[in-house]
């Protein structure tokens, strides 16, 4: 089981979070002005690397928050942090 | 005693192919066979990094159904399910196919609506099901609890007899015969380490054992796909993930059928040999590193031995992982891609193994003509622009 570093509660079991994939994706400025493939970019079309990544997680049978950590998918070891 | 003839060659890489296949697992097998046996295309090599099927085909839970319920789904997987059904024939290889049906248990009202109406679904696409209600499951699986005091009750499941279950490395190693008899080269600990471009085209692969030219390359990765794509430089909808599965000690037979639980989640059958094999969802987050997390295991144990109240004096010999690339649609993403001469199988998620001769079929298809196999049509990279979405989550009796 990971132990995942929340930043309000310091480690904790996965089992208390939430999954919430690629941090970072921000939605459009202008969502009526986007195009289908756009749409597509921003709903469908997320990072999927091997190697570090920058994920949210939820913090659900805790403090309810969420917040961005960077993780490696293949060691799975988070990021110490800042 | 003398060591078994090899079933194939070990060659060494030429200059250049028709058709360079990247991922020698199952699906990646098959496409190389049917290019040969449908198409006439010999001149075919499979690139695998590792060793040959030691990926997702080592790995899976060796379920094979096609009791999906939309028609596209459906069409691709009954195609699948068919040539199945002459494989070990065709392949002149018995892989152990065993067409002993497979119950998706339904616990809730909601779960018995979703059944009923995949049933319906499946018998107007001319795929075999029947609604069973708790007393038909308890005659079929007399070791399954069926009390109606469980917190999550057996209240029916669907059933479909053709399904069943087949010899995994059995299947690999049919495939990778008979398509080496055909012509095609099978190159293992070749890793692809980036691809030979001119203009919008792709004309070869950098590899770990040097540069290989190809007409048209067809990535057959599952997992690791977005990898290679991020180098084509485009994006595919993947997520990749750990999916964990275990095996029990040998028992003696005491299920001989399979059993699949959405809702309390988990799936069993029991293998030739003898081992229970369990498996269940995904590991929640993005991971490459073909292992996830105990409490995967447990909650899924948990539910097996709810169901299945014998199952609590059964060992787990061993448990394991595979990268399995799941869609937002939870079907596969199968034909062009964005960059001219390259094409894409992969999306497959938890489900690859009973689409291996379907895929490969459609697949090979698709490569040798250019254009999408009408299997594949609704399967392309573009529903994701358009749309017009295959959404299997929930749907299909599928666990992600």
């Amino acid at each position: 089981m990971l132990s995942v570093p929340c930043p309000w509660c310091g480690p904790r079991d996965e089992t208390e979070f939430r999954y919430g994939g690629q941090a970072h994706v921000a939605y459009p400025d202008d969502p009526a002005t986007l195009s289908d493939a756009e749409w597509a970019e921003y709903l469908f079309m997320h990072d999927n690397p091997k190697g570090w990544f920058a994920e949210r997680w939820f913090h659900t049978a805790g403090c309810r928050r969420w917040f961005d950590v960077v993780r490696h998918t293949v060691t799975y070891a988070f990021e110490a942090p800042r | 005693m003398t060591h078994p003839d090899f079933l194939w060659a070990d060659p060494s890489p030429k200059r250049g192919y028709d058709v360079v296949v990247i991922g020698a697992g199952g699906h990646g097998l098959a496409t190389a066979y049917y290019l040969a046996r449908n198409h006439g295309i010999t001149n075919v090599a499979v690139l695998e990094r590792g060793w040959l099927a030691g990926g997702n085909m080592a790995r899976n839970t060796t379920i094979i159904r096609s009791n999906y319920l939309w028609d596209a789904s459906a069409a691709i997987y009954e195609h699948s399910l068919k040539l199945w059904e002459g494989l070990s024939e065709e392949l002149d290889y018995d892989i152990l196919f065993s067409q002993r049906g497979v119950l998706n248990l339904a616990h809730s009202l909601p779960d018995v609506r979703e059944g009923v109406r995949r049933v319906n679904a499946n018998r107007l696409n001319g795929v075999d099901a029947e609604w069973l209600t708790p007393a038909e499951v308890k005659k079929l699986v007399p070791i399954i609890n069926t009390s109606q005091e469980l917190r999550y009750p057996v209240l029916g499941a669907t059933f479909q007899p053709r399904a069943g279950i087949a010899k995994h490395d059995y299947v690999a190693w049919a495939f990778a015969r008979a398509a080496h008899r055909l012509g095609v080269h099978l190159i293992q600990n070749c890793e692809v380490t980036g691809f030979l471009r001119d203009g919008d085209r792709v004309t070869g692969v950098e590899t770990s054992r040097g540069t290989i030219e190809a007409a048209r390359v067809a990535l057959c990765a599952a997992g690791h796909t977005s990898v290679l794509a991020a180098s084509l430089g485009f994006r595919l909808p993947l997520a990749s993930h750990p999916l964990q599965a275990l095996v029990s000690e040998l028992l003696e037979q005491v299920l001989d059928t399979v059993v699949m639980s959405n809702a309390i989640h988990v799936y069993v059958s029991q293998a030739h040999k003898g081992e229970l094999v369990m498996g269940a969802g995904v590991d929640a987050y993005n991971g490459y590193g073909q292992r996830g997390s105990f409490h995967v295991i447990e909650s899924q144990m948990a539910a097996a031995v709810e169901l299945f109240p014998i199952f609590a004096r059964a060992h787990v010999l061993r448990t394991w992982a595979g990268i399995v690339d799941v869609s937002p649609d939870a079907s596969p993403v199968l034909g062009l891609t964005p960059v001219e001469d390259v094409f894409v199988n992969c999306g497959w998620g938890t489900g690859g193994f009973k689409a291996t001769p379907g895929a490969g079929w459609v697949y090979a298809d698709t490569i040798a003509h250019g254009r999408p196999h009408p299997l594949a049509a609704p399967f392309a990279l573009d529903r994701f622009t358009t749309g017009a979405l295959v959404d299997e989550h929930g749907a299909a009796a599928v666990a992600h």
